[in-house]
């Protein structure tokens, strides 16, 4: 071993490879074998690890795979449908077109599949992958002999998911509040959720969910930079560190309170990631599920509570023509 | 570790991929400088953008046209045109210089350069060997334009002001004007998809947003509700969902672009309902509203029959057709007058120098087949 490790660099430049590549841990008798070769890609390794397989998908996996295809194909065919069966208007159409979810006026029935039903079972469909992949997770880590903490915060991912498309649309009482699925239209559908709600900046959930975003954001760059800029001390060794503080820990545990005067340890800053990132679609979820059912108009709320400011006026005040005896609508 | 070492081919097709970025980034965003304007109290983010090398190329296209030698008034009865010619309707208060001026202005706006140039441009609505005859369609509909014009100017003076509109502020020297719409619903029958819900296709008219692509036939040829904000915060109160809302949004892009200005011209966006953030701007886009859709109620549908008979236009002039792809005649929005403009024409007051067209009678025409089903005039 002679490489000289430096990590002041975009890409990974140092590419560990065993003389041949490695097939795992064994896992406890009962589980299938893995599958399918394992071999090196150069490309691969310059972003992660560069060994590619082999693969266990097991039945959780493959019924995953098998719904999520199904509702992948039914949201392209449809979308096909609506320009005619034209190939070349679909490629070129592709990030306007969408799945719809039903009219308004089928609340929580199951429409006629023309009419907003194939929306209802991609979303079935969409779930039922979703979730069964959420098992997998759950379950390969606990075969590998792992926490489950990954688990843990793809559901939360899902419960944002699932009060989008789910739990809202139930409690408002139709289909039709959900999301579409299409790539602009699920964009549109957010600024006009929005703007229907009263502004969804006054929404503290959603304050709460920015908060969390960001600061994921925030933490993943410092906590990455902190061990990069650590690797010449050793500091990638993070697990032997959290116990035994060598100098990587406590040149970064210095800069820090430098910087800003207080210091994850090398076991906390996990943590502080983990929650912030779990907590971004936890509140957010709860700011959509309370948009329409409990507060209709964001910041009539905020005004009401007091913590919308009114800004003095640069205009003579307008009012609202409609309230005007005897004019038009 | 090996260095990466990539065949020619690679390398080509890496700068044939940087190549592509740079040409799309070069052509989806607009060259700075972008100029800012607040217009809002500070914080609010209240503000109009302004690229001067559009600016002036927004000034070019607005110039108004030089006015004709201005003409006076009728003396006595005997100078005016209903005396002084036949089959007068619209214009017979005027003297017959003012006549005549008129029509030589109205050719120059709306007859198409090509026809006026080869020496047709009374034909383009007379009979040569009959002045008086009505058998060329565009006749009729100008008479009905000419009191459309003349219902604008002296009912909708809460939207156009004293500046007013002349039949140049939408036509520009065209016989269509360049920013019209009809009924434009695919026919999407038997199939799935969107089809009932009227979204999905990318158009001009809503800056190619996936919103609704038809935003005008509810709202300014039907009087849908616009609104759909709750006025409490408590539920319950608002049936309107969010794929209602976006109709209204559609809406509301479309005059953005068709004005070419932001939201925060009319609205101040922390709370879009609230008429008393807002500016004064709003209450005259209010109008404006209520102005398209009386134009297209009164003046343009009734002309539908007028259109269809003649879909594909004066045989000097085919194109582009009269009617949209389901049969009705193209309508007015708002990119008709403004065309980009917050103000048309940059507020010139053109009507100023045309006073004409503050003397066409609006009473109703002897030649019935383009007067409107009820004969209401709407404000």
């Amino acid at each position: 071993m002679t490489a000289f490790v430096t990590y002041q660099n975009i890409f990974t430049r140092i590419q560990v490879r065993p003389p041949e590549t490695y097939p795992g841990v064994a896992l406890p008798p009962g589980d299938a074998a893995r599958e399918g070769g394992s071999r090196f890609v150069h490309l691969f390794g310059r972003l992660g690890d560069a060994q590619v397989g082999p693969i266990y998908l097991g039945l959780l996996g493959v019924t995953s795979i098998f719904f999520g295809t199904l509702a992948f194909l039914i949201i392209g065919l449809n979308m096909l449908a609506s320009v005619q069966w034209d190939i070349f208007q679909f490629v070129r159409q592709l990030f306007w077109l969408a799945l719809e979810p039903p009219p308004a006026h089928y609340g929580l029935q199951i429409p006629p599949l023309r009419d907003g039903g194939w929306w209802i079972w991609t979303g079935f469909f969409l779930t039922i992958s979703i979730l069964l992949w959420w098992a997998r997770t759950y379950r390969r880590a606990i075969q590998l002999g792992m926490g489950t903490h990954v688990a843990w915060a793809f559901a939360a991912a899902i419960w944002l998911y699932l009060v989008l498309g789910f739990f809202r649309p139930l409690a408002m009482g139709s289909w039709s509040e959900a999301v579409p699925f299409g790539i602009f239209p699920h964009l549109d559908w957010t600024a006009a959720f929005s703007i229907r709600y009263g502004n969804l900046f006054y929404n503290p959930f959603h304050a709460l969910s920015i908060v969390f975003l960001y600061g994921s954001t925030l933490l993943f760059a410092m906590h990455g930079a902190t061990i990069l800029a650590l690797g010449r001390y050793g500091g990638e060794r993070e697990l032997e560190l959290i116990a035994d503080r060598g100098t990587a820990a406590e040149r970064g545990a210095l800069f820090w309170r430098w910087c800003m005067g207080f210091n994850a340890s090398f076991e906390s800053i996990h943590r502080w990631a983990w929650w912030f990132a779990v907590l971004c679609p936890l509140t957010g979820g709860i700011g959509i599920l309370l948009t329409g059912t409990v507060v209709d108009n964001w910041y009539l709320w905020a005004v009401e509570r007091n913590f919308a400011p009114a800004y003095p006026q640069l205009w003579a005040p307008i009012a609202d023509p409609a309230l005007v005896q005897g004019a038009p609508r | 570790m090996r260095p990466l070492k990539l065949s020619w081919t690679a390398q080509a097709l890496i700068a044939l991929a940087g190549l592509l970025v740079l040409l799309i980034v070069i052509f989806t965003f607009e060259r700075p400088p972008v100029r800012t304007a607040q217009v809002g109290y500070r914080g609010v983010a209240m503000e109009q953008l302004q690229n001067p090398r559009t600016a002036r190329l927004i000034v070019a296209r607005n110039q108004v046209p030089e006015a004709l030698p201005a003409a006076d008034p009728p003396t006595d009865d005997a100078d005016k045109a209903s005396a002084v010619y036949e089959n007068v309707q619209v214009l017979g208060d005027l003297s017959n210089a003012q006549f005549l001026r008129l029509m030589q202005s109205m050719t120059e706006w709306v007859v198409p350069a090509a026809v006026r140039e080869a020496g047709n441009g009374c034909n383009y609505c007379h009979n040569p060997e009959n002045l008086a005859s009505d058998e060329v369609y565009t006749k009729g509909v100008t008479r009905r334009m000419l009191q459309m014009t003349r219902t604008i100017n002296a009912d909708w003076s809460n939207h156009v002001a004293q500046t007013g509109v002349t039949c140049y502020t939408c036509h520009r020297g065209q016989a269509v004007p360049a920013n019209v719409w009809a009924n434009n619903a695919p026919n999407r029958a038997g199939l799935v998809g969107p089809h009932a819900l009227g979204q999905n296709l990318a158009t001009p008219q809503i800056n190619y947003s996936s919103l609704p692509f038809d935003p005008f036939t509810p709202f300014l040829l039907n009087d849908q509700d616009i609104r759909n904000l709750s006025t409490t915060w408590h539920p319950g109160q608002n049936q309107d969902d969010v794929r209602i809302s976006e109709w209204t949004y559609a809406l509301m892009i479309h005059m953005s672009q068709g004005l070419g200005v932001n939201c925060t011209f009319c609205h101040n966006s922390r709370a879009f309902g609230s008429w008393e953030q807002s500016p004064p701007q709003r209450l005259t886009a209010w109008h404006g509203i209520r102005m398209a859709r009386a134009i297209n109620t009164d003046y343009i549908t009734p002309l539908t029959p007028v259109f269809q008979a003649n879909r594909l236009g004066h045989p000097e002039n085919p194109n582009p057709l009269r009617v949209g792809p389901n049969g009705d005649p193209l309508k007015v929005n708002c990119a008709t007058c403004h065309q980009g403009v917050n103000r048309p024409l940059l507020g010139a007051p053109m009507l100023r120098e045309h006073p004409e067209l503050n003397m066409v009678s609006r009473a109703p025409l002897r030649t019935s087949e383009a007067m409107p089903v009820n004969g209401a005039t709407r404000n």
